[in-house]
C-alpha cells in the first residue's frame, strides 16, 4: 500500500516500479499480497468466521463482527460521487500546478493518431522557450518515455499494466519525481484511447484531442464524452489529406456539434504544418496560468 | 475498461465505509450509474463482482439505479430529455443543451450487518 496516500494500485508502475508493492512476509519465512488493505476485517462470501495464526504477527482481524453471529441489517447512507477520490488528487495535482506557475495539457486520442511524433516535434520547436517536462502513460514499455528524453525534456513514464487510463494519484507519484519551475509546460500523454481518460480528471489546465486523417470524421459523435470534455482538437497527419477520404469539414462540423466551443488546429507532425498556431495556443495557456 | 476502475473505486469508498461505520459485511451496494455517465452498466457490473472479492462487499449484490439524461435548453429555458449529450433541445432544436441529469456515478446507500 502507499504510504503516502493509503491506496493500492498494484499493477501501477512508475519508471518500471511499483509504486504500490504490497507484499508481505511473515515470520515463518512465507511471502504473500493483497489486492486488500488492512484497515477492516476481511469479508467473507459465506457466514463462517475464522481466524488465521499468523507466527509472530497480529493483523487479519477476520473474526470480529462475524464472530458474533448477530444478522442486524441496517442502512447506511453513503451518496458519495464513485470518482469523489480520483478528484480529490485531481484538485490536489490542480493545486500544485497553480502555485508553480504550470501549464498542464493532458492528451489524448485514439492508439496511433501521432500524440508521441507530436509531442516530440513540439518539444523540438520549443526549446529554449520555455522550462518543459512530460508524463508518459502506456500500459506497457518505457519506449515512448526514451522518445521523449532524446529530446533533452525530463520525461517520466507510468505504465498503467492493465488499467487504460492514467488516474490523478498516478501523476501525483509522477509529479514528486518531476521538478516544476515557473513556466514550465507539462504535457502528459495519456493511454491511446478514447473513452476512458474522459471520466477521470487528472488536475490539468484543458484536454487536447488528437484527431487524426487516418481515423474517420465521425469519432467526434462516436466518443462524444472525450470531445465534449476537451478544450482543443487538433487535427493531425494533415500532410495524408491528399491520399484519405478524409473529409475535414466533416470532422470540424461533428466536433462542434458536440463541443461548440471546441477550439481546432489542422497540423501535422511530420512537416510542421500548423505548429505556429499550436505553439501560440500553447504559449495563451502558459502565460494565462501566471508562468 | 474504465468500469473496472469504477469498480474498484467503489471498493475503496465501501472499506472506508466499513472503518467509519463500523460494519464487517455488505449484502447490498445501491449505486446510481447516469445514462450520460460514460458507463456502460453491465460491464460494471461484471466488474463490480470482481472488484469485491476479499473485501467487507464479497458477494454483496449490486444494485443500478438508472437515472436518464435530462438538461435545461439555454434558449428557450425549458427540460428537455437527452439520450446523448450533443442532443438538441426537443422543444425547439437549438444546442448544446445544458446537461442537468444523467452524469452522475454515485454509491447511494449499503445495506450492511
Amino acid at each position: 500500500m502507499c504510504t503516502t496516500c493509503g491506496c493500492g494500485h498494484d499493477e501501477m508502475k512508475i519508471e518500471g516500479v511499483s509504486v504500490h508493492a504490497h507484499e508481505h512476509i511473515h515470520a515463518d519465512g512465507t511471502r504473500h499480497s493483497h489486492a486488500h488493505d488492512h484497515r477492516g476485517p476481511h469479508g467473507h462470501g459465506d457466514d463462517h468466521d475464522h481466524t488465521h495464526e499468523h507466527p509472530g504477527q497480529e493483523h487479519h482481524g477476520h473474526a470480529q463482527a462475524a464472530a458474533q453471529g448477530v444478522e442486524q441489517a441496517r442502512l447506511v447512507r453513503l451518496e458519495q460521487a464513485i470518482l469523489a477520490k480520483n478528484d480529490r488528487f485531481a484538485a490536489a495535482n490542480r493545486a500544485r500546478f497553480a502555485e508553480a506557475g504550470v501549464l498542464a495539457l493532458n492528451l489524448v486520442s485514439s492508439p496511433g493518431a501521432g500524440k508521441t511524433s507530436l509531442l516530440v516535434k513540439t518539444i523540438e520547436k520549443m526549446r529554449g522557450r520555455r522550462p518543459l517536462a512530460v508524463i508518459e502513460g502506456d500500459q506497457e514499455t518505457r519506449l515512448d518515455a526514451e522518445r521523449i528524453r532524446a529530446t533533452g525534456a525530463p520525461a517520466i513514464q507510468i505504465n498503467t499494466g492493465k488499467g487504460c487510463h492514467l488516474d490523478a494519484h498516478a501523476v501525483g507519484h509522477a509529479l514528486d519525481e518531476l521538478p516544476l519551475s515557473r513556466g514550465m509546460v507539462l504535457f502528459i500523454e495519456n493511454v491511446g484511447n478514447l473513452v476512458c481518460p474522459a471520466a477521470f480528471d487528472l488536475g490539468e489546465a484543458a484536454k487536447v484531442v488528437i484527431l487524426s486523417v487516418t481515423e474517420g470524421e465521425d469519432k467526434p459523435f462516436k466518443y462524444p464524452d472525450m470531445f465534449r470534455a476537451a478544450k482543443l482538437m487538433l487535427i493531425n497527419k494533415v500532410d495524408l489529406l491528399p491520399f484519405v477520404d478524409f473529409d475535414v469539414a466533416a470532422a470540424l462540423s461533428a466536433a462542434r456539434r458536440v463541443n461548440p466551443f471546441l477550439e481546432t488546429i489542422q497540423i501535422s507532425a511530420k512537416t510542421g504544418v500548423g505548429f505556429e498556431a499550436w505553439l501560440s495556443w500553447i504559449e495563451k495557456g502558459a502565460v494565462a496560468v501566471g508562468g | 475498461m474504465h468500469e473496472m476502475s469504477l469498480a474498484l473505486a467503489v471498493r475503496d469508498l465501501i472499506e472506508e465505509a466499513a472503518e467509519r461505520e463500523k460494519f464487517a459485511k455488505v449484502k447490498c451496494v445501491r449505486a446510481e450509474i447516469g445514462a450520460l455517465s460514460g458507463v456502460e452498466r453491465e460491464a460494471f457490473a461484471f466488474c463490480f463482482d470482481l472488484a469485491m472479492k476479499d473485501s467487507v462487499a464479497d458477494g454483496a449484490r449490486l444494485e443500478i439505479v438508472a437515472t436518464a439524461g435530462g438538461g435545461r435548453c439555454p434558449a428557450c429555458g425549458r427540460e428537455t430529455p437527452l439520450t446523448m449529450i450533443y442532443d438538441a433541445c426537443a422543444h425547439c432544436g437549438a444546442f448544446p443543451v445544458e446537461v442537468t441529469a444523467g452524469k452522475d456515478m454515485r454509491i447511494l446507500e449499503l445495506e450492511v450487518e
